[in-house]
Formats: structure tokens, C-alpha cells, sequence
């Protein structure tokens, strides 16, 4: 076992969360670097919301080790967690009552102290992320106004107004429209190389997974049975161990790795 | 706009609490005010029954409808009352017992606490207790848990209520019947501002503190969390500031419906959901919506009483249908 080097962002060491006599997590290693966007894929019911969640610290009760930037999680205090790490939680169809810029005002809590109210400071924040999420221009409207896509947006503007280095999605993508998929994909690169934030995101579309990240960690049972190059995973036995279906795998005209198409039943 | 919906909400507020102490049976002028010329009944009339009144009107309107948003937000819920969690039934159920076995603290009613009055609050806090042990059995502090524990609670108690008055005599399920309506007949003095004060203000200030928390929860558990809210913590926090509230003012005034549910709703249409600006505008219109039923119920039949309770369910239920039908959803969202 290697120790973790300086600029892990993420480090989680022998990991296990059960629910009941359910084991969700079994023994999960996984180290993430700064800068990095890592993608974790894996068939339903392979842990890879919980991991999230444990890394966030939003479920506790797990056992192993996690470090968030050297140190570990139960040296964090919530507020502090929030400045290093947000979250985009998978769409659950709840929307609270809130307008879109009060909604990303929040993102802005682990700043504020109780009797404060929000600052100069935190307004700039907001304007700049509703901008660079191209959601300025519904900044009044209230949250359930809005479509899926352009609410996923908000989501991440506001996890973007955290100022947090890393950030958590659990499906960015899933329900979205073509366009919004498109957009939303464009907004995490931009994070990601433009801004330096390291970004680990929960999917089921490996060839998005494929074609943005840096690195594929595969989940099944709740262990990692894939972590490696986004090329490494396009084969079709590795897909075949993980998803236990078979897969059919052409060469994109534009990308150096292999995407995925439907298969045709006889 | 908002600072001035809740600058208007303030002034409306003074104005009720002012004009209040001079309505009633005895009518008096509000030239005595300035006059100077007030005899000896109407100054005690003043003083030791219409103030005390309309200052614990307000302050279990206030202490009432603050509870209730923050349920409503806490567990993302617009039909969360400040009665949900069952504090209201075991305050009742302390009151009950405390007619039924005709038990009297001769030692208390010195300085001027009725008997019943210490049962319910015992009530109160025992449930208070039960729920909150209900909740801790399971990992954490989930809010369905606590509900459904409050909810079940709030229910076998409301059949032992039921049972006690079914045994009783004549006169006791008179006593009782007439307690659970909840009313402010019995606030007669300044001693029942002063118990009623420390729960309120307390509880009040604890939920103030805590809007940015309210928004947060309102949006859910999970992402409270990430932005960075100790969750369990809050909303231990909130359990406790707002059912202390609700038990110190159900012990005096019995469970006076509606005030919880409704005057949330309505600040939510006036000034939005934001905790930030609502609990203000919650605490002002809650305090001042009771203090006008108040006296709405000791004139409107005059020389006789009405039970506060029935006036606010006479108010409050159609408007809480008309915003639930004929309004879109959005407001009731808690």
C-alpha cells in the first residue's frame, strides 16, 4: 500500500458501510489526485451513491479511512467539509420553494456566520456562477419553474458557489435532453480544466464517461473491480465482467477511445 | 419591498396590542389614557386582566406559529403543525388526568399556578421526552422516524384523553372537553405572562438564530449537509426550541388550533419563503392573528365567552381550503 501522495485530494482507505445486515461498501480503496475528473460507474446497487455520500460525509457510521486533503474526515467540522468538497445529489424530483438566486445564495452557508447576512463578497460569487452556468438569465424564477435541465444547472452553480476544490455529482446527466447533456458535460470540463477543480462524477453513460474523464473506477457489490485509463475499460470483457451483458464497441471518428453501441437483439 | 411588508406587519402588530386592552364588557375610553382619569375597577381591569391577556395572546401566537414553520420546513411538510410531534395530546393528557383525579398542588397556587396548568406542562415535557427517545432508537436522527413516533404518540394518547373523559362525571368531562378547546379565560394575572414569557422568548430566539438552517432544511437532509450544516444537530436544536415553546404554551392556554398551520401559509404568500424575512414575519402575524381572536372571543358574544380556539378554526379552516384549492401549490411548500 502506497502512502498518499501531496496532492491527493481524496483518499479512502479500506472503506465499509452496511445498512442493517447489508453490506454496501466492502473494503473500498480509492485515492483521487487534485485536478482529476474521475468518473465511477458501475451497475445499480454497486455503492457508488453511498461512496459519494460517506466521502461528503452526508451518511455516517462507516468504518475505514477517509482523508480529505491530508487530513482526516472526523477532524472536519460540516462547515469546513462544505469549503473543500459540494455535492450535486442525483435529481430526486423535491423542489423547495426557493428562487433560483436564493437557492445558490445558500451554496454560500459554509461562509456565513449565524447573525451575518450575505456580503458583497458572496453576491459576486453568485453573479459569477450564474453566469458561467448560464442560469442568469432565470435567476428570479422560482426553482420549480424550471426544467430538468436547466435545473440541474442551478444545482451545480450552487455547489459552484461553495468555492469547494472538489466536487461530488451523482448523475449530472441522467433525464436530460440531448442539449442539456451536452451543456452540462461542457460546464464540468470547463470546472475541471479551467478552474482546477477536481471533479469525481457518478454515470451511467460510460461513453461520456469515457470521453471526459481521466480515469474510470468501476463499482459492482459494493468493491472497485475496475480502476484505471477510460481506454483500459472499453474492452469488451472488462464491460462484460462489470455489467454481466454483452457490449459492442466501435471506434469514434474524433475520440482515441472506443465508444459503446446499442446492441441488436436476433 | 420586503423590509416594508414586514415594517407594515410590525406597526399592524403595535396597533392590535394597543387598541386590544380597551375592548371588552367594560368599555374604556382611551382618553384615560392621557386624562389621567381612570377609577380603581377599570385600572385593575386594565392592568391585571386585559394586558396580561393580550401579552399572552401574543406571545402563544407567536410561540405557536413559529413552531409550526419550523416543522413545516423541518420536515419538509405543509401540513406540519406545532401538534404533530403529540405535544399538544400529552399536555392535554396531563390536564385530563390532573381534572379526572382532582388532584391540586395547594403549594403552587401561591404564586398563582393553577394545578392543571403544572400537569399539562408535565405532559408536555414527558411527551416531548418519549418522542425524542423514540427518535434516537434508530442511527441518527431521521425526521420520518421522529414524525411517524410523534404522529403515534399524539394518537394513543388522544384515545387515553377519550377513555379518562368517557369515566369521568358529568361536570369533570365538562372541564376537560372545555380545556382540550383551548382558550386564554383563564390568563387572570401577570403571573401567567411570566411562565409563558421565558418558553417563548427562548424557544423564539433559537429558531431566529437559526433561519439560514431553515432555508437549508427546507431544501432537504442531504444537501443541508453538503453546504455544510451539522444536520442532526439543528435539527435537535429546532425539536427541542420548538416543542419547549409549544409545551410551556399549551400548558396555559390548552391547544389552541390552527394559529401553527396557517399564519406560516400566509407570510409565505406575503413576504416568501425565505426563513430569513418569514420567521419575523411568522412571529409578528402569529402574535397579532391571536391577540384579534382573542378579542374577537370575549366580545363578540358578550357578557359570555367564547373559546379562542373555535374562532381561529372558524377563520383558519376555510382559508387553509381556500389556499389548498384555489390557489396554485407553490405557497403551501414548506
Amino acid at each position: 500500500m502506497h502512502p498518499p501522495a501531496d496532492n491527493t485530494a481524496v483518499d479512502i482507505r479500506d472503506l465499509c458501510f452496511s445498512i442493517g445486515v447489508n453490506e454496501i461498501l466492502r473494503d473500498v480503496s480509492l485515492s483521487v489526485e487534485q485536478g482529476r475528473y474521475v468518473a465511477i460507474v458501475g451497475p445499480n446497487g454497486a455503492g457508488k451513491t453511498t461512496l459519494l455520500k460517506c466521502i461528503d460525509r452526508i451518511l455516517t457510521g462507516w468504518t475505514g479511512r477517509i482523508e480529505v486533503f491530508g487530513r482526516p474526515l472526523h477532524r472536519y467540522s460540516q462547515r469546513e467539509l462544505a469549503r473543500r468538497i459540494s455535492y450535486v445529489p442525483q435529481a430526486d424530483g423535491h423542489v423547495s420553494p426557493f428562487t433560483v438566486e436564493q437557492f445558490v445564495l445558500m451554496g454560500r452557508y459554509p461562509y456565513l456566520s449565524p447573525l451575518t447576512t450575505v456580503g458583497r463578497e458572496d453576491r459576486q460569487v453568485v453573479r459569477r456562477v450564474l453566469e458561467q452556468t448560464g442560469t442568469a438569465e432565470f435567476a428570479d424564477r422560482p426553482l420549480e419553474t424550471l426544467s430538468g435541465g436547466e435545473r440541474q444547472k442551478v444545482f451545480i452553480a450552487a455547489a459552484l458557489a461553495q468555492g469547494a476544490e472538489v466536487l461530488l455529482l451523482d448523475e449530472p446527466t441522467t433525464f436530460l435532453d440531448y442539449r442539456h447533456q451536452a451543456d452540462i458535460r461542457r460546464l464540468l470540463a470547463e470546472a475541471n480544466k479551467a478552474s482546477g477543480i477536481t471533479v469525481v462524477a457518478v454515470t451511467h453513460d460510460l461513453n461520456h464517461a469515457v470521453l471526459e474523464s481521466d480515469r474510470v473506477v468501476a463499482m459492482r457489490n459494493g468493491t472497485v473491480m475496475f480502476d484505471g485509463r477510460p481506454d483500459e475499460i472499453m474492452n469488451t470483457d472488462v464491460l462484460r465482467r462489470i455489467y454481466d451483458t454483452p457490449f459492442t464497441l466501435v471506434d469514434h471518428p474524433r475520440a482515441t477511445v472506443p465508444v459503446i453501441v446499442p446492441q441488436v437483439r436476433d | 419591498m420586503k423590509p416594508f411588508i414586514l415594517l407594515t406587519l410590525f406597526i399592524l402588530a403595535v396597533l392590535v396590542i394597543a387598541v386590544a386592552p380597551f375592548c371588552g364588557i367594560e368599555h374604556i375610553p382611551y382618553s384615560t389614557l392621557w386624562t389621567g382619569e381612570l377609577d380603581r375597577p377599570q385600572a385593575d381591569i386594565l392592568w391585571k386582566i386585559r394586558i396580561p391577556r393580550v401579552a399572552v395572546a401574543f406571545l402563544a401566537g407567536s410561540a405557536l406559529a413559529v413552531s409550526g414553520m419550523a416543522f413545516q420546513a423541518m420536515f419538509r411538510n405543509p401540513l406540519a403543525t406545532p401538534f404533530t410531534l403529540g405535544i399538544a395530546s400529552g399536555a392535554s393528557l396531563g390536564a385530563v388526568v390532573c381534572i379526572h383525579t382532582g388532584w391540586t398542588f395547594t403549594y403552587l397556587h401561591r404564586f398563582g399556578i393553577s394545578s392543571v396548568s403544572v400537569c399539562a406542562l408535565g405532559g408536555a415535557m414527558a411527551t416531548i421526552l418519549l418522542v425524542y427517545g423514540l427518535t434516537r432508537v434508530k442511527r441518527g436522527f431521521s425526521t420520518t422516524t421522529m414524525l411517524l413516533a410523534g404522529v403515534a404518540v399524539s394518537f394513543f394518547f388522544s384515545s387515553v384523553i377519550l377513555l379518562l373523559q368517557y369515566l369521568s362525571d358529568f361536570t369533570r368531562t365538562f372541564r376537560m372537553l372545555r380545556w382540550v378547546m383551548g382558550g386564554l379565560e383563564n390568563v387572570v394575572d401577570f403571573h401567567d405572562v411570566l411562565s409563558v414569557a421565558p418558553f417563548v422568548v427562548a424557544g423564539c430566539l433559537i429558531v431566529l438564530y437559526l433561519t439560514h438552517e431553515l432555508n437549508l432544511l427546507a431544501t432537504g437532509d442531504e444537501l443541508a449537509a453538503s453546504r455544510g450544516v451539522e444536520v442532526d444537530r439543528v435539527k435537535k436544536a429546532l425539536f427541542f426550541a420548538a416543542s419547549l415553546m409549544v409545551g410551556g404554551v399549551v400548558a396555559i392556554c390548552g391547544p389552541i388550533g390552527f394559529v401553527g398551520l396557517m399564519a406560516p401559509h400566509i407570510c409565505r404568500l406575503l413576504i416568501g419563503p425565505d426563513h430569513r424575512w418569514l420567521s419575523v414575519a411568522t412571529l409578528l402575524f402569529g402574535g397579532m392573528f391571536l391577540v384579534l381572536c382573542d378579542t374577537l372571543a370575549r366580545t363578540i358574544i358578550a357578557p359570555t365567552e367564547l373559546p379562542v380556539g373555535i374562532i381561529t378554526a372558524l377563520l383558519g379552516g376555510p382559508f387553509f381550503l381556500w389556499l389548498l384549492l384555489g390557489r396554485t401549490p407553490k405557497p403551501l411548500a414548506a
